[in-house]
């Protein structure tokens, strides 16, 4: 019972609740039995509307009140009075069932109910309103009768948002209030009402008037999430934008003559793709889009001449990603030695890409790269390439400095070729400004969590803003340092700011060649064959996340083990990696690999001493696409094809992760889950596999 | 208070509540009578206890509160509602009696209650609420019918409810509330539709429920309540974001809230326990991983074993 204390009765409460219940339990039986007869008498109804007072959830009785109305309209006259008596007898019935519990969903309802019936007068409704939401300014079913009253009345936006101010004058503590207020003011942004246009100038105004609150009682949340909105709809551009891709434009990509790939430069692309004669294009976007496909990108070539089918990098129904791939098939084509063939990708000419908030992707943008045939590549002799992969130190060596020619991608190569993205406003620049002014200063007299988590979050911003003029992440280390002392400041939310400080620490690395050069390795381990393979190792930090993947996506070989990662959300995007390590993380379960199955050409998986199989509840089970979540048939015939004697209840997570995937090196001791039975049922859905926990297979 | 979690207290409680029929709460609950079974009933299940009860009974009354129109009523003799008919197919998945009802039928009363613009009404009254999509879809879900409906429709009309602060409301332009939140993030869920949410936004909201004692809120400046332990965290789970609040607090305050003596779990320590609460509390505790419960399924509001029996079987 909410709010009730806890206290045995007394001999004479148990004797009154037990006639109380004798008394209701009377009501109960007479009330069905004229339900069931269909009784509308007065004295029936006298009987419900007693029972709607003390049973005011119980929907029944309500429907019944219909019936009973609907049964005296057929046959009042059409009198406008008649009708409207009969009306106001049913809103005189929920006023009292209100009054006793104004959070009963059927009352209200039944109220809505009358006045669309369109007879009664809607005036008194705000004056009703207005003595509940005194009584409960919280009320949330009072709050929506009154946007529904409004919407009845035609009353105006501008007209609530006074009211709104109003309440949030008398007290700031209103989250309600808060919330309508944005509800309203996006209407009149989107229509572009009269004094609502520019949005600069409004903004300007509830960034003052939220202030108010946040600064009187920072530890209030009433005014947070407003707030934030509302930087929000400082710093975001509606229309998608292209942030990366590969390959990117302007740059090389050099073929071997035996298909094998190599990326422009020295760092090898895997032949994993080779084999298969085919290379990826990545298109990344900054937000998720649909509508890619052969007419609204074209792929212009003198060699290819294939439909191009684009692919969403994603595990929902809705068809729209923030990544999309496409595979160009040359297995067939006939390259000729040392000859360059240039390729050109545009997309935004025609409209038809399209953002899930509706916004069009409109900016002209072409990616032009060349394919190159190198000389012919020595095939490996036999037993040559059999080697299995190791991440030790001592099979990595520095990257001193890259090599002109090498294709390591930041975001600051990307902005400057694509310098048609929106140019930032000055205003978004200079609000965001005023606002860190603000904050520093709130810091200054207290040391509140939510002075320390806005200022990272406005310093984030300016960095994300500026970074298209070059600036990089030039606060990157403050809002790190602020992270940490969040940490320490409210402990019971810790991994939020560590989440936060994770993606701090990438945006950081990632966002030039010069931060990025010291995560840059040479792999020296590999066969004779492939030398100075390129691999980003980003152990060690204390990652509780990964993101970036963006600045990321020539990366072939990646080392994220000994982090504190559960996911790799996003990883889909690299699509040319062929090397994982992921060992050492905090990773609990399969469906926790799921962006994997995207990714065609991973051979090499270090999963080892992660946590999976010692959890029981499965943070990403909807997060991977499963039956469960109707984005995925399960795939029965191949299940018992290849594990028929495994019980699918227990393997399904397992399954769907791995028969998608074309292993050759698997390392997965040091989990919960891996014991001799499971091993049996790896090696038969992955007959590709070569080693497996760092024992070849026989 | 505290301690660890009475498990044989809440045992007996529960089965008590079924036998007080008389009493002025189980009364005043008459018309809830079918959800009460499903918290009841569930909670046994996570607790390992469900075969303390009579199943032909317990299917035979759920059955007698069938509608000829193909839904559920709270009671016997009452109205169907969405609301029911939810709890009488996942009583019946406890027990894998799903057999035992006409799935097309259940299936037909679902389907006519979904409106052009892709939302729900709970019953041929009209109320219109977000709380009705996620009953139809898990419910169709749960009976291998969800392709009957117009899943792309429902799913926009969710959308159309989702705030500045990530979290969902009952109809466009309602405010977040746990409860919703909960309800569209599940029917997202199942309907793999997860993309649309601004996990990383709704996450801080959701996370921000916490308050010091340990418990969590619906809304901001509101009372902690252990039926949030439910809607909060499984909205956490769903969205991976669960790790943003603090566990060890968490199930200290579900504990603190029971009755280590009679059994039952309240709202907040030292308030009077009901069934709602325990199922709750338990629920929240098997979501926390606590020891010796079965794990719940976040979306379907079942056991995982349930579920996964229901989705991979043959």
């Amino acid at each position: 019972m909410h709010g009730r204390p806890r206290k045995p009765l007394k001999q004479e409460d148990t004797a009154a609740l037990s006639a109380k219940a004798e008394h209701l339990r009377s009501l109960q039986s007479h009330f069905l039995a004229n339900h069931h007869n269909r009784v509308y008498t007065k004295e029936a109804l006298d009987v419900n509307a007693k029972l709607v007072e003390s049973n005011p959830e119980w929907q029944t009785c309500w429907n019944y009140r219909k019936l009973a109305v609907q049964h005296f309209l057929s046959a009042a006259s059409d009198s406008d009075s008649d009708v409207k008596s009969i009306l106001d007898q049913e809103l005189r019935v929920v006023e009292n069932a209100l009054r006793k519990n104004y959070k009963s969903y059927g009352a209200w309802h039944h109220r809505k109910w009358v006045l669309s019936k369109g007879h009664s007068s809607i005036d008194n409704e705000l004056r009703l309103l207005d003595a509940f939401q005194k009584q409960d300014p919280r009320n949330f079913h009072a709050w929506n009768y009154r946007r529904f009253v409004t919407a009845l009345m035609k009353r105006s936006d501008e007209d609530e948002l006074k009211y709104t101010e109003e309440v949030i004058g008398a007290n700031f503590s209103n989250y309600s209030a808060w919330h309508n207020r944005s509800i309203l003011l996006s209407n009149l942004l989107q229509r572009k009402a009269e004094g609502y246009f520019p949005k600069e100038n409004v903004l300007e105004e509830e960034y003052e008037l939220v202030h108010n609150a946040l600064f009187t009682d920072p530890d209030d949340q009433s005014g947070w999430f407003y707030h934030l909105w509302l930087i929000d709809q400082t710093v975001k551009t509606d229309a998608p934008l292209l942030v990366s891709s590969w390959p990117s434009h302007g740059s090389t990509i050099n073929l071997q003559r035996n298909k094998c790939l190599f990326g422009s430069g020295s760092s090898v692309l895997n032949c994993t793709l080779s084999n298969i004669g085919k290379f990826p294009v990545i298109l990344y976007f900054s937000q998720a889009v649909e509508g890619i496909n052969s007419s609204t990108v074209t792929v212009k070539s003198d060699v290819l001449n294939v439909d191009v089918v684009w692919k969403p990098l994603s595990t929902n129904n809705s068809n729209t990603s923030q990544v999309w791939v496409t595979y160009l098939n040359i297995g067939n084509m006939e390259l000729q030695l040392s000859k360059t063939y240039p390729l050109e990708i545009s997309l935004g000419h025609s409209q038809g890409i399209v953002s899930s908030s509706g916004y069009h992707f409109g900016h002209p943008t072409q990616i032009a790269f060349k394919l190159c045939i190198l000389t012919a590549h020595r095939e490996p002799a036999e037993g040559e390439g059999e080697k299995m992969t190791s991440w030790d130190d001592h099979h990595f060596r520095a990257v001193e400095h890259f090599q002109e020619s090498e294709s390591i991608l930041t975001t600051d190569q990307l902005t400057s070729e694509n310098d048609h993205n929106q140019p930032t406003s000055n205003w978004s620049v200079e609000t965001i400004v005023k606002e860190i002014a603000e904050f520093r200063d709130l810091l200054s007299e207290s040391d509140c969590k939510l002075g320390k988590l806005t200022l990272a979050r406005l310093l984030s911003a300016l960095d994300s803003l500026s970074s298209k003029h070059a600036k990089k992440m030039a606060h990157a280390d403050e809002v790190l340092q602020l992270y940490d002392d969040l940490m320490l400041l409210d402990p019971i939310h810790s991994l939020y700011y560590k989440d936060k400080r994770s993606l701090t620490l990438l945006h950081q690395i990632t966002s030039t060649r010069e931060s990025l050069l010291p995560y840059c390795h040479y792999y020296e381990g590999a066969t004779k064959t492939i030398a100075d393979y390129v691999c980003v190792r980003l152990q060690n930090l204390s990652l509780s996340r990964i993101g970036c993947a963006e600045n990321l996506l020539w990366v072939q070989m990646l080392d994220l083990s000994h982090n504190e990662l559960q996911s790799i959300e996003g990883l889909e995007a690299m699509q040319l990696l062929s090397c994982l390590n992921l060992s050492h993380n905090k990773f609990g379960s399969f469906t926790a690999l799921g962006p994997l199955r995207f990714l065609q050409s991973l051979k090499v998986l270090n999963i080892s001493n992660n946590e999976i199989g010692s959890h029981s509840i499965d943070t990403r089970r909807y997060l991977c696409s499963s039956p469960l979540s109707h984005t995925e048939e399960f795939a029965w015939d191949r299940f018992e094809i290849l594990a028929g004697s495994f019980n699918a209840t227990k393997f399904w997570e397992a399954f769907l992760i791995f028969d998608s995937l074309n292993l050759t090196e698997l390392d997965i001791k040091g989990n919960a889950v891996d014991d001799e039975n499971f091993k049996l049922f790896l090696v038969k859905v992955l007959p590709t596999l070569k080693w497996l926990d760092g024992g070849e297979l026989s | 208070m505290g301690g660890e979690l009475a498990t044989d207290k809440h045992v007996l409680y529960i089965l008590s509540v079924e036998k007080r029929k008389d009493d002025f709460e189980s009364v005043a609950m008459e018309h809830l009578r079918m959800n009460g079974a499903y918290w009841g009933l569930t909670a046994l299940d996570l607790m390992g206890k469900l075969d303390t009860v009579d199943v032909d009974e317990v299917v035979s009354w759920v059955l007698s509160c069938q509608h000829e129109s193909g839904g559920f009523g709270g009671n016997v003799g009452h109205d169907p509602h969405l609301l029911y008919t939810l709890s009488a197919v996942q009583v019946l998945a406890l027990f894998h009696k799903l057999d035992v009802i006409d799935v097309d039928k259940v299936t037909n009363y679902i389907v006519s209650l979904q409106n052009e613009d892709g939302s729900f009404s709970g019953d041929i009254w009209g109320e219109v609420d977000t709380r009705f999509s996620y009953i139809a879809i898990c419910c169709l879900s749960i009976l291998r019918r969800l392709d009957k409906i117009n899943v792309e429709k429902a799913v926009k009309y969710i959308i159309s409810c989702k705030n500045m602060d990530g979290g969902f409301g009952c109809t466009p332009g309602g405010e977040s509330h746990a409860g919703q939140i909960f309800c569209c993030v599940g029917a997202l869920a199942i309907t793999g539709s997860l993309d649309l949410v601004d996990k990383d936004l709704l996450g801080w909201w959701l996370c921000e429920r916490q308050v010091k004692s340990g418990g969590l809120n619906g809304r901001p400046e509101k009372l902690p309540d252990v039926c949030y332990s439910w809607w909060v965290l499984s909205s956490l789970i769903m969205i991976d974001r669960v790790h943003w609040i603090s566990k060890e607090k968490l199930v200290k305050f579900i504990l603190d809230c029971q009755d280590t003596e009679n059994g039952g779990i309240s709202d907040r320590p030292d308030d009077a326990v009901d069934v709602f609460h325990t199922y709750f509390g338990v629920a929240g505790l098997s979501l926390l991983e606590y020891p010796g419960l079965k794990p719940i399924d976040p979306a379907y509001a079942l056991p995982v074993d349930v579920v996964n029996q229901i989705f991979f079987s043959k």
